[in-house]
């Protein structure tokens, strides 16, 4: 490997910026279909799907715009299914095992909550295109943020058994919650040109949003200065995700051309 | 006989595209639903923009799909079909009529969106009221905010007992 750093150009920072954004989707959603049919009442079931199909609707446009900006007439179709591991770049928080319904929810709600401060801000990037997707995606992310805010409210002030069970996957999730703010060259090169949002300017107010839901729904806030793990976004992941990819390329893979007829 | 392509202007197009219904709400057209956003000629060729309800919509493509039918048994060859995000896909596009035609299929039509200026105070506010198609009651129960697709959501009538869908206002 070179030790030499090459110089990123912006074509490139965008192409990155947009596959980061993409692959958190997708892996999320993947996840998330995993419930299908496994949902614990019928009306969750629909709603998880639903919620998974708007993932991947997301993920669909950032890869389609991903491939536009890269130029090398690729198809979103190849950065799906025929990239490893090493090549994905997405958080770690979203290739975490599904877990019950209550681990589900705690990930989705931290998740939700952090793509709202985000799109609010991505929806007035410097780049009609791109604008554009991220003020369609906002209006589905408050519908994700309302329905996961609400469980938690559920299941922290449900049961004991609910209570315990969600208060233990916000603790085992904590972790990987610092790397959602994760910034990097890619990040600062965007910025200059309005291309990209500073995480920094909203993290108290994801703290805050956060906090006021976990202690509503009467749960302990676990500790923010704890150790935080990260990694994703150089495509260093836990080995959750290769069992997935495996599952999610298997079928392309074998048959690299197929159609449906 | 078909009508050669050089007498085709940009109105048969969108007299073409407006018999094409959605496949999930099959009372309403594409047009009527807002998804297809503009036609234009350029050189001899049409652009056809469209955008979807939903980003996850797996409707868009059956959508593409019926409308590169609908051209090509109507013997035009030269057009593309290009999706659009420039403007962000609103249930305020759909026309009162429309509306009117989703009631009676038994949909309970979405309303007028209010500002989303302040949501996250929002959040803890009240529900809204949505009316019953079958009853016109509004002592109505939300049970998911999410229906057979994406676009719907369900709903109880606690006169009627009827369960129904009511079109999300987005």
């Amino acid at each position: 490997m070179s030790t030499q750093t090459k110089t990123l150009t912006k074509q490139e920072a965008l192409f990155e910026y947009l596959i980061r954004l993409a692959d958190d989707r997708l892996i999320l959603g993947h996840r998330l279909s995993e419930w299908c049919g496994h949902g614990p009442i019928l009306e969750e079931d629909i709603a998880l799907a639903n919620i998974s199909l708007d993932y991947i609707g997301h993920a669909a446009s950032l890869y389609e715009y991903a491939v536009e900006i890269e130029g090398e007439d690729r198809h979103r179709d190849d950065l799906v299914y025929f990239r490893n591991d090493v090549e994905y770049k997405n958080l770690k928080l979203v290739e975490l095992p599904k877990g019950d319904f209550g681990y589900t929810i705690a990930r989705q709600f931290l998740f939700s909550a952090f793509s709202y401060f985000l799109y609010e801000r991505l929806a007035n990037i410097e780049d009609e295109q791109f604008s554009g997707m991220a003020k369609k995606h906002l209006k589905e992310v408050k519908y994700h943020l309302r329905h996961s805010r609400e469980w938690v409210f559920r299941l922290g002030d449900g049961t004991e058994e609910s209570h315990q069970r969600i208060q233990e996957a916000f603790n085992d999730l904590w972790t990987y919650t610092e790397e959602l703010f994760y910034m990097d060259e890619v990040d600062e090169l965007l910025l200059a040109d309005g291309l990209s949002v500073d995480t920094r300017i909203f993290k108290d107010d994801w703290k805050q949003l956060v906090s006021d839901v976990l202690n509503e729904a009467t749960l302990d806030v676990p500790d923010f200065d704890q150790y935080m793990a990260e990694g994703g976004r150089k495509g260093l992941h836990t080995e959750h995700l290769g069992h997935l990819l495996a599952e999610m390329q298997h079928l392309r893979r074998s048959y690299p051309n197929a159609k449906w007829e | 006989m078909h009508k050669t392509l050089f007498k085709y202007n940009e109105k048969d197009i969108w007299k073409l595209l407006s018999e094409i219904t959605d496949p999930e709400i099959p009372v309403l057209t594409i047009v009527e639903l807002g998804i297809a956003r503009s036609v234009e000629k350029k050189d001899d060729k049409f652009i056809i923009k469209i955008t979807p309800t939903y980003s996850g919509c797996p409707a868009m493509a059956a959508i593409e799909n019926e409308i590169d039918k609908k051209l090509h048994l109507n013997g035009i060859q030269k057009y593309e079909v290009k999706k659009d995000f420039s403007e962000t896909w609103t249930t305020d596009w759909i026309p009162e009529e429309a509306k009117k035609k989703l009631k009676e299929y038994g949909i309970s039509p979405p309303g007028k969106t209010e500002s989303d200026e302040d949501f996250l105070n929002n959040l803890k506010g009240e529900q809204k009221e949505v009316a019953c198609p079958y009853c016109g009651s509004t002592n109505t129960k939300l049970q998911s905010k999410f229906g057979s697709t994406a676009c719907k959501a369900q709903y109880y009538c606690l006169d009627c007992e009827e369960p129904f869908e009511h079109f999300k206002c987005i």
